[in-house]
């Protein structure tokens, strides 16, 4: 008896190595200090009626975004490790089996658990404040998206102390990925984390979509859109399509795992390349799923601090439609060496290149926006204007590998690793960042210390190039992905090391971003007229931060830079004098999706570990919860005028 | 673009549900048409096979537009966009997936 | 009168039926358009799936052993035909006749029920008579998958009609039920539309190979 418990304990805790004991007793302390301080700050009612049952687009957008940071800092820390082990030839920090799952839970954070949700926050934030909406399409569904992330994340980090990480690579190839190679937890993890985490994206895909079709202020015509609005609906219409052959994918994957199928197996007739076939109909689509948004935010920041309309609008959204249809269609160009047919891989090729067009396109739309503008090097536009040239590297050896005969040479080294985070850090992780300085007065009232935010791009952008630009010429030499470690004699050992030195660089230069950010919450400037940057959109046309209505007065819009429009307008003194104000209709905080995110949690657990008397009770919770909300109709309030009046008046927005 | 297109619906909701029962009629006669073609043998595979995907697809429009109402509503050109763009990607997934991996089959 | 969170211009509206008559339920139907749209995708995996592992049989039973033409016309002819009655509850639902649009809508439940006993007395008969599960071949994973998830879609329908039913019953028929009772509507036909393509892509290509 005795025996049989310790062996359980010994496997359901990961044990062996004294990181991951210092890695539980942090998650303990942490865990135990955070009820402390809400027990003994009586926040907890403050918890549930403030954040856990908001459905306000605003709070949980910085929900997203605080999860979001929290997460990049895993991912980031995992990075730091797999440098640390490559720096010199033959170390032995951390052993091949660590070094996988290092690398699968890095990729598959950074992707799923980091850069969505960041994207995913901010577009909550910016969205409906740039239409000219009171909040989104589906106010409940946004809450239930947040959480189903939420769920997932922390199921996925669970992975770290109990049971063990997966280790097959953020892209789980099969027949690896499957239960006869890799037996244990871990790749239950992933297919389980992924796919709950999943749903709410696909949740948010839809409910963007319809917001900024359905929702926009008068006036506001498709094509009077700002530029990240635009880009929003096109990456939701990518969600909506790309993101049921995940569900799809990962839940073969689970059957084959849990119920013995062989849709994936060697056996039985099931085809391991079919999975790596349906991972990237969807991972290809998932590239622009978090590039569009950060081209959106570039163009209205590099508008706003250029001091000029957009160039070539209506190209930059007719760009953005083609990538839309095109996405579809490249996905082969991941598996160019699985051995593909002669016309499927030419197929491929092309409509790789082809993809290129639209995107070249945009580069040069911002290129000619800067041109004779008045460029202020405030700190989102420093991120902006670095993001051309680093981009673009990303976006050329992009092109280099997109021929199916030269992807031969490339495939899997260094090189590929170099071009995708060329794109992936220098599009997606610069965007976010500028995203995060540009709206954070909205978000908090307040401003991000100028000069600290400015040594922080600098440090990582530098540090970006010292470490991703010798890559691509590792990458030449030979050395491939995913080696734990290498021999000296071959040459890789000082790029190696070059490359680790600036790893650290970015890690540093995170942590300013994080200080500026700890700092700024106690020194911060005030931002007391709501439009700290002079912009040209409507989320600066409010009160910072926002009012929980977003706008007293839905405004009226006639031009594309509706905002710059207004103040032209007032300035020349035609402003029309306010309405009086009316009672607002608002929805109601429910506390059905973090409950039900929570059963999802406990299903998806379950299903981790063969559980099904755990599992089951979950999905039963899961389906109450849903059907609970079938039958809730009273599910909305009205703000009354003198609340909203009362409000304005704070805001300093009624003389 | 088109925007805040406004489709007239018909008012016909009096008498007897042609529509429906015309819709049902037509089901029935498209499913026993692609059965007898398919089980009687009548053609070569390929042609019997391409019969009767566009059979379906004639009887997946007949319920889209008889049943669906897919031209409702304030803006029906979003949904009539949505549906498109979800047949195009279907087609993405399904014919590029049998392109790809035809060898094995 | 309240201002709304939305700001569509309400005149758009005047001519379309109840469903459309406030902004959530024309929000609603667009969002549900939407899923379904997914959905197209989701089965459209599915069925690439099982086009692709339909040969790989491993050694265990083939199409051709397996698949009798009776059962499966049986659930062909059961499903089309709730289709129909689920489209005259629309119809009753725009004349505005409550007790029409609950007949209907029940009889549609109990052609689901019909249905799913039928599929679930096919893969019944496949796993006892023959032997043929889940884990005997990837053409039987990609069959019970694609089967069982369009399966799943009609249970769960039915749970959903039976819900919508309840709140039929106790409020009337009101902006919000007649959207939902609508939306049911479209997923009811939409899962028609992914069984007419089942039958032709697994049954009837089945016994023409």
């Amino acid at each position: 008896m005795m025996d049989s418990i310790t062996n359980f304990l010994s496997h359901f805790f990961v044990t062996g190595d004294p990181m991951i004991y210092g890695a539980d007793a942090s998650i303990a302390l942490v865990s135990v200090a955070v009820l402390a301080v809400l027990t003994y700050f009586k926040k907890w009612k403050w918890l549930w009626n403030e954040w856990l049952t908001t459905v306000d687009h605003k709070k949980i957008g910085i929900m997203y975004i605080i999860a979001a940071l929290l997460m990049f800092f895993r991912g980031g820390v995992d990075a730091l490790m797999m440098r640390t082990q490559l720096a010199m030839p033959g170390l032995s920090f951390l052993n091949a089996e660590h070094y996988n799952q290092v690398f699968t839970t890095h990729g598959t954070i950074m992707i799923i658990f980091a850069a969505m949700p960041f994207i995913f926050g901010l577009m909550n934030i910016a969205v409906p404040l740039q239409i000219g909406a009171r909040d989104v399409a589906f106010p409940f569904l946004n809450a239930v998206s947040f959480w189903l992330f939420f769920a997932g994340a922390m199921l996925f980090n669970l992975s770290f102390v109990i049971g063990g990480s997966p280790d097959a690579g953020w892209s789980s190839y099969a027949p690896f990925a499957g239960i006869e190679l890799n037996p244990g937890v871990g790749q239950n993890y992933y297919v389980l984390a992924v796919q709950i985490s999943g749903i709410g994206s696909l949740a948010t895909g839809i409910n963007f979509l319809v917001t900024i079709l359905k929702m926009r202020a008068p006036g506001m015509k498709l094509f009077k859109m700002p530029m990240f609005s635009w880009s929003i609906l096109i990456t939701s219409v990518i969600i909506i399509f790309a993101f049921p052959a995940f569900t799809v994918a990962l839940a073969l994957m689970t059957i084959d795992r849990l119920f013995g199928a062989h849709f994936f197996t060697i056996a039985a007739g099931g085809s391991p390349m079919l999975w790596a076939n349906l991972f990237w109909f969807w991972g290809h689509p998932e590239v622009y799923i978090v590039l569009l948004p950060v081209f959106g935010i570039f163009s209205d920041v590099i508008a706003t601090f250029a001091h000029k309309t957009l160039f070539g609008y209506a190209v930059m959204v007719w760009s953005m439609i083609a990538i839309s249809f095109l996405s579809f269609i490249t996905w082969l160009h991941h598996f160019f060496t699985m051995g593909n047919t002669a016309p499927v891989n030419a197929f491929f090729s092309i409509s790789t290149m082809l993809i290129a067009i639209p995107t070249g396109v945009k580069i040069f739309n911002w290129l000619f926006t800067l041109n004779k503008g008045r460029i202020e090097f405030t700190t989102p536009m420093l991120w902006a204007l670095a993001f051309i040239p680093n981009f673009t590297i990303g976006g050329v050896t992009g092109v280099m590998l997109a021929m199916a005969p030269a992807d031969y040479q490339y495939h899997n080294s260094y090189f590929l690793v170099a071009h995708f985070h060329s794109t992936l850090i220098a599009g997606t992780v610069f965007g976010i960042f500028c995203g995060l300085h540009y709206w954070w007065p909205k978000m908090f009232g307040y401003l991000l210390d100028e000069k600290k935010g400015k040594w922080a791009f600098w440090v990582f952008m530098i540090s970006f190039n010292i470490c991703f630009m010798p890559m691509y010429f590792l990458g030449l030499m030979g050395m491939t992905r995913r080696m734990y470690t290498y021999p000296a004699g071959l040459g890789w050992g000082p790029i190696n090391f070059i490359m680790t030195i600036g790893a650290f660089g970015m890690g540093i230069g995170f942590a300013i971003m994080a200080y500026n950010i700890v700092w700024s919450a106690i020194h911060g400037k005030k931002d007391t007229t709501g439009d700290p940057w002079d912009g040209r959109t409507l989320e600066w046309s409010i009160a910072s931060p926002a009012p929980e209505y977003n706008f007293a007065h839905i405004p009226t819009v006639s031009t594309r830079d509706a905002f710059e429009t207004m103040k032209e307008e007032k300035r020349a003194g035609r402003a029309k004098p306010p309405a009086p104000f009316k009672p607002i209709h608002m929805p109601n905080n429910s506390g059905i999706p973090v409950i039900m995110s929570a059963f999802m949690f406990v299903a998806g657990f379950g299903f981790v570990f063969w559980w099904f008397w755990m599992a089951i009770p979950g999905v039963i919770g899961v389906i109450a919860c849903l059907i609970a909300r079938s039958f809730v109709y009273d599910d909305f309030h009205h703000i009354p005028v003198d609340e909203i009046e009362r409000t304005e008046r704070a805001a300093g927005r009624l003389s | 673009m088109q925007e805040n297109e406004n489709q007239p619906v018909s008012r016909d909701h009096a008498g007897f549900p042609w529509k429906q029962v015309i819709g049902l009629l037509l089901s029935l006669v498209l499913t026993f048409l692609a059965l007898w073609i398919a089980v009687g043998h009548l053609l070569p595979v390929q042609p019997t096979i391409a019969i009767i995907v566009a059979l379906a697809i004639f009887q997946a429009f007949i319920q889209l537009f008889m049943f669906m109402h897919v031209t409702e509503g304030t803006e029906p050109v979003h949904q009539l966009i949505g549906i498109l763009f979800g047949i195009y990607v279907a087609f993405a997934v399904v014919g590029g997936t049998i392109w790809i991996l035809y060898y094995q089959m | 009168m309240a201002e709304s969170t939305l700001s569509l211009d309400a005149k758009n509206r005047k001519n379309l039926p109840l469903e459309y008559s406030t902004e959530e339920g024309d929000l609603r139907i667009v969002g549900f358009w939407m899923f379904l749209a997914a959905e197209l995708v989701l089965f459209g995996t599915l069925f690439g799936t099982y086009l692709v592992l339909k040969s790989h049989t491993g050694g265990g039973p083939t199409a051709q052993d397996l698949f009798k033409i009776g059962p499966v016309m049986a659930e062909t002819l059961v499903l089309l035909v709730s289709s129909f009655t689920c489209g005259l509850s629309t119809l009753e639902l725009r004349r505005h006749n409550k007790k029409g649009l609950i007949t209907w809508l029940a009889v549609t439940i109990i052609l689901g029920l019909v249905f799913v006993g039928l599929e679930a007395n096919e893969f019944y008969t496949y796993v006892t008579h023959e032997g043929a599960t889940l884990q005997t071949s990837a053409f039987l994973s990609g069959f019970f998958i694609l089967l069982g998830t369009h399966g799943c879609h009609v249970s769960l329908g039915i749970v959903w009609i039976a819900g919508i039913l309840i709140q039929l019953a106790r409020r009337g028929i009101t902006p919000v039920t007649a959207r939902k009772a609508f939306i049911v509507g479209l997923y009811w036909h939409f899962l028609d539309v992914v069984w007419i393509f089942i039958f032709t892509a697994v049954y009837l290509t089945g016994w023409v190979m």
